[in-house]
């Protein structure tokens, strides 16, 4: 038997109704901004391209790595879809795959899309995309930089975005005191973040080294053409 | 984020469920959904007849039992969250079974457990009555913008072929001795999620010439048309209502 190890989608009944409904409007609010950004990033190829991103998402959350014998986890890609695609086309990938996996899945409850959304597709895409913009000008200057960018970013991202977990539980949640739940999610989440962090670089790195002109977080950067001598057998 | 996904939820039918539009059945749903996690924790009739309600409409649409709960385990790491409240929370404590739980900890579980389940049985409900591509149609009829339900649309489209290139993948490692047991052994993995990346996005821009050439301007055309007669609405909202009702009876 294998265990995994996840981040999870919340279900219903972990926020009462009134805040469910309010992040619900927080999460709408925010997806327009998204939708409108992401036109003028992609134009009328925003449909397909995001369409596939989505669909990458999806598929590499399918994906288990190996953490310890017997103990597997897989990619949250809040952080990888922004630094790949931006934070407007990544948020709404995500957001998309959170709302597809509620209705055709029930994974994830439709009462808190609203909260899911604003914790995985709003903050974590934005949070990570942030210090990964912030990190930008180490990110530009070696490969090894643009691996530190990314997994800080994407550290980063998995606890802050557990935080809007402990916000949501502390304007409507029961049961636990604050300091239980804030303990339990960022020594949880720091954990988890460092798998995210590693897949996250390496994954980055990948691209970067085949198609960096794919890589949003380096776009305007011209690369040098360098000359390299080879042995000739 | 969830487990991986290997099938959707559908269970074709011809019941008077299963013929009701989409858009109606999202909008049912969501207010059974809310009225169910609004509904006050101590009232535990009403859960009850909620429950009640939701085997009516399993009984109208002819859904096996069985299946449904098949589906509902997606539920279960929540289900050790609700376990682990009664010992972790704070407030007046009593005994059980020698254990010490806490008062308000046992309420909370409840609270988790029993609206998480009912959550999700009526998401199950929905996606077990509703093909994918009504339930997108349904989404546009809701006035969700043309352009998220085509991104939506194009990536279940494309979700089993870019699934089925990571399975090829990784066979092919597999088949090259690749056994990965720690997480320093992942680097074969992580370059493979690199090019699956690489190769969806050349797929879409592909898929975005493919679409000019068939005459794409931007949207899609909304098939059907698009009237819902008041009886369709009527249907799926009286057992909406009724869920409204019991959630403000627990109040009461």
């Amino acid at each position: 038997m294998t265990t995994e190890l996840v981040g999870m989608h919340m279900s219903d009944g972990i926020v009462n109704a009134p805040v469910s409904l309010g992040f619900g409007v927080v999460a709408i609010l925010g997806l327009a901004v998204c939708v409108a950004r992401a036109r003028r990033d992609l134009d009328d190829r925003t449909a397909p391209l995001a369409g596939l991103v989505a669909a990458f998402v999806f598929a590499v959350q399918m994906l288990n790595f190996p953490v310890l014998p017997g103990v597997s986890g897989h990619l949250l890609g809040g952080a990888l879809t922004a630094i790949l695609v931006g934070p407007y086309v990544g948020a709404l990938c995500v957001a998309i795959v959170l709302v597809l996996q509620a209705l055709l899945f029930a994974d994830g409850g439709l009462s808190a899309l609203g909260t899911n959304i604003t914790n995985m597709a709003l903050i974590g895409t934005f949070v990570g995309f942030a210090v990964a913009v912030a990190m930008r000008p180490l990110a530009r200057r070696s490969r090894a930089g643009l691996l530190l960018t990314a997994f800080v970013a994407a550290w980063v991202n998995t606890v802050v975005a557990s935080m809007g977990f402990v916000v949501e539980y502390a304007l409507g949640g029961q049961g636990l005191a604050l300091g239980t739940v804030f303990g339990l999610m960022a020594g949880f989440h720091a954990l988890i973040g460092i798998g995210e962090g590693i897949i996250t670089a390496l994954t980055v790195g990948a691209v970067a080294a085949v198609r960096p002109d794919l890589v949003y977080l380096l776009r305007g950067q011209r690369s040098e053409l360098t000359l390299r001598t080879a042995a000739v057998r | 984020m969830g487990a991986g996904h290997a099938h959707t939820l559908h269970h074709a039918g011809d019941s008077v469920v299963h013929r009701l539009p989409a858009h109606v059945k999202i909008v049912a749903a969501f207010v059974m959904v809310v009225a169910v996690v609004a509904t006050p924790r101590e009232a535990f009739w009403v859960f009850g007849a909620h429950l009640l309600l939701l085997v009516a409409i399993w009984v109208a649409a002819r859904l096996p039992v069985a299946a449904i709960a098949a589906r509902s385990l997606i539920e279960a790491p929540f289900v050790v969250l609700a376990v682990l409240l009664p010992f972790f929370a704070t407030g007046p404590r009593t005994e059980f079974l020698g254990l010490s739980l806490s008062v308000d900890g046992l309420l909370a579980g409840w609270n988790i457990l029993v609206k998480g389940t009912l959550g999700v049985l009526v998401s199950v409900t929905l996606g077990m009555t509703t093909p994918v591509r009504d339930l997108l149609a349904g989404l546009t009829r809701l006035r969700v913008p043309g352009l998220v339900t085509t991104i939506a649309t194009l990536m279940v489209r494309y979700l089993e072929v870019i699934a089925a290139e990571a399975r090829r993948m990784r066979l092919a490692r597999v088949a090259r001795g690749h056994d990965p047991r720690f997480l320093w052994q992942i680097g074969p993995t992580i370059r493979g999620i690199g090019t699956l990346f690489l190769r969806s996005y050349e797929r879409g821009e592909r898929v975005h010439l493919a679409m000019l050439a068939r005459g794409y301007t931007g949207a899609m055309p909304l098939l059907g048309d698009g009237t819902t007669s008041r009886r369709s609405w009527t249907l799926a909202l009286v057992p909406a209502a009724a869920a409204v009702l019991l959630a403000t009876a627990g109040y009461a």
